[in-house]
């Protein structure tokens, strides 16, 4: 089992990117269980998500304190000490960010794969919702299931050309991303 | 097949395949997820039901008590404060032997307030006359609220299906969905026997005089003591209609020579079998009380057998007494030539997490002092400094 936890602020679809991957597992016939961080939620404040993925059923119903991934959809929330608590050794960061990859994985002691998920958004989708480009990158980065997967999720939720926008962006991000290069991280971090 | 879905959204698909006539409730979290999703199926017209918006959840239950009354299929959902302000009504539906199905998606009372998951709601309208069941995952919940409406129809008694909230309510998960066909021949259509019809007048709810009030609550204790059966039934009939197996009562995960045992009710129960494949230990055999009211001291009685200690872990209190599920389970065991030693825990109160290290922590405890019933998962360290509580200089 692999455990994620997706950082955003209320409004930026933090559930919704989990709830978007656990169905891209449970699609492909995997187990998957996705929650958020129950509270009041308010737009702006910071949020989580979690995602836990397995090969068999999940019965367990309680909070992700260790995950081995963090998926950032607002890089801010990388100065909030809580953001990185339990993150597991071996494990590593996705993040929205603008800033370099090396640097910020000097910095946080994690290695971290940077993408402008906001930019690439605004450009493509027309909006800044950081969720598909982040998701195709960690996805294309761990091979934890087939980008082809994440696409056949989005259907579900969207159509027309809001979907044709995302399904592209998909393919641009998973083209720009180096494919397995946290393979082995995400079989080494799974329990 | 399996679809991912979000526990309350299944539940909501699940009370439709029942094909309500009459579905009234009032938002709270976290519930409301539930009733969204039956209005939307109302609007989209996939749903050929009477919704009705109300003002209070006092309303809720008294238009679902109304139309249910009147012979509909009736359903309504809450919560927590939600569930308080329906008491009273909660108490006529049952005392009137009216069957409808209610969803708790259980959270904590006030005060203090608190938005998150415990069972202190459900638990405070324990002794209101309804058939209380609780899940213990979201698959669960779809199969339970499907039979909960038999049971209802064929006892007359309402019955209440207890979810935990935000843990199940808002967690997505690969759940099974029957087909509409399964669901309408396990469920046929449905007529009250005591329905109101304008063509035969009855009043319902008239002053009982102290010459019949003492058989009218005699005949509501039978009926739910009656009903453990119409449990046991929906359950083996739900089993051959679409394949899953279930132990409605109380079910029994582990080794029968287990001298340990520890029983939950709710989501809980999954992650105590998740940290009993992780930690190991001594044999323990996990216990799910699915079935509250009517309570099932019989099978409770069979499935602790042989047992040394029992732990008995929930997520309510009665301050001032015990736990309310440990007490009633000491007294159900009392009777046994060899009762185990309870032990009474409280954990997760107001939605702080229960951990899968709650397990060892659990099978420590019993080996050391502990008073009747405490939280195993209190803090001292956030206690007010004792010196200063009472008043003396710190």
């Amino acid at each position: 089992m692999i455990e994620i936890r997706i950082h955003g602020r209320g409004g930026q679809g933090s559930v919704v990117a989990a709830y978007v991957l656990a169905t891209t597992a449970i699609d492909v016939g995997r187990f998957a269980q996705a929650f958020p961080a129950f509270g009041a939620e308010r737009r702006g404040a910071p949020v989580a998500s979690f995602v836990r993925i397995a090969a068999t059923p999940i019965r367990r119903h309680c909070q992700v304190a260790q995950p081995a991934f963090l998926i950032i959809q607002d890089e801010t929330l990388l100065e909030l000490p809580e953001t990185l608590a339990g993150l597991l050794p071996g494990g590593g960061i996705v993040a929205n960010t603008q800033r370099d990859s090396q640097a910020l994985s000097d910095t946080l002691g994690h290695p971290v794969h940077a993408l402008p998920a906001t930019r690439l958004s605004r450009d493509t989708l027309g909006r800044p919702m950081p969720n598909t480009a982040l998701l195709a990158a960690f996805l294309t980065l761990t091979n934890l299931l087939p980008v082809a997967g994440l696409k056949d999720a989005l259907a579900q939720r969207f159509k027309g050309d809001v979907l044709a926008r995302n399904l592209d962006l998909i393919d641009q991000v998973a083209a720009a991303t180096p494919a397995g290069l946290w393979q082995e991280r995400a079989h080494a971090t799974s329990a | 097949m399996r679809q991912a879905l979000e526990g309350s959204q299944a539940i909501a698909q699940a009370v439709a395949l029942c094909r309500p006539q009459v579905v009234a409730a009032y938002p709270i979290t976290p519930q409301t997820h539930i009733v969204e999703n039956l209005a939307r199926l109302v609007a989209d017209g996939k749903l050929g039901c009477e919704l009705v918006s109300v003002e209070s959840e006092f309303s809720a239950a008294s238009v679902a008590l109304g139309a249910a009354c009147a012979g509909s299929r009736a359903y309504t959902a809450s919560a927590s404060q939600g569930i308080l302000l329906m008491s009273e009504v909660l108490y006529n539906i049952a005392g009137l032997r009216v069957p409808l199905v209610l969803t708790c998606a259980n959270r904590a009372l006030s005060a203090p307030l608190s938005i998150w998951n415990d069972q202190q709601d459900s638990m405070a309208v324990r002794d209101a006359g309804w058939i209380q069941l609780y899940c213990a995952d979201n698959q669960e919940a779809v199969d339970i609220t499907i039979q909960a409406f038999r049971i209802a129809e064929r006892c007359e008694l309402p019955v209440m299906v207890c979810v935990d909230g935000f843990t199940l309510t808002h967690t997505l998960e690969p759940l099974e969905l029957p087909s509409q066909e399964i669901v309408d021949r396990f469920l046929p259509p449905y007529r009250f026997s005591r329905g109101l019809d304008p063509l035969a007048p009855l009043s319902m709810g008239t002053l009982v005089a102290p010459e019949y009030f003492t058989e009218a609550r005699h005949l509501h204790h039978e009926a739910l003591l009656a009903a453990r059966q119409e449990v046991e039934a929906a359950a083996a009939d739900w089993a051959a209609a679409c394949g899953r197996e279930q132990a409605p009562l109380v079910r029994v995960d582990g080794p029968p020579e287990a001298t340990i045992g520890m029983l939950t009710l709710g989501s809980v129960f999954g992650t105590l079998l998740d940290a009993r494949d992780q930690f190991g230990g001594p044999p323990v055999k996990l216990l799910h009380l699915g079935c509250f009211r009517p309570f099932p001291t019989e099978a409770l009685r069979a499935a602790c057998t042989g047992l040394e200690h029992l732990i008995v872990l929930e997520r309510a209190i009665s301050p001032g007494a015990d736990g309310i599920v440990g007490a009633e389970v000491r007294s159900a065991l009392m009777e046994l030539d060899h009762p185990p030693r309870v032990h009474n825990f409280a954990a997760g109160l107001g939605g702080r997490d229960v951990p899968l290290a709650i397990y060892p922590r659990l099978l420590d405890a019993i080996g050391k002092p502990h008073p009747r019933m405490s939280a195993i998962d209190l803090r001292p360290e956030l206690l007010p400094d004792k010196a200063h509580a009472a008043g003396e200089a710190p």
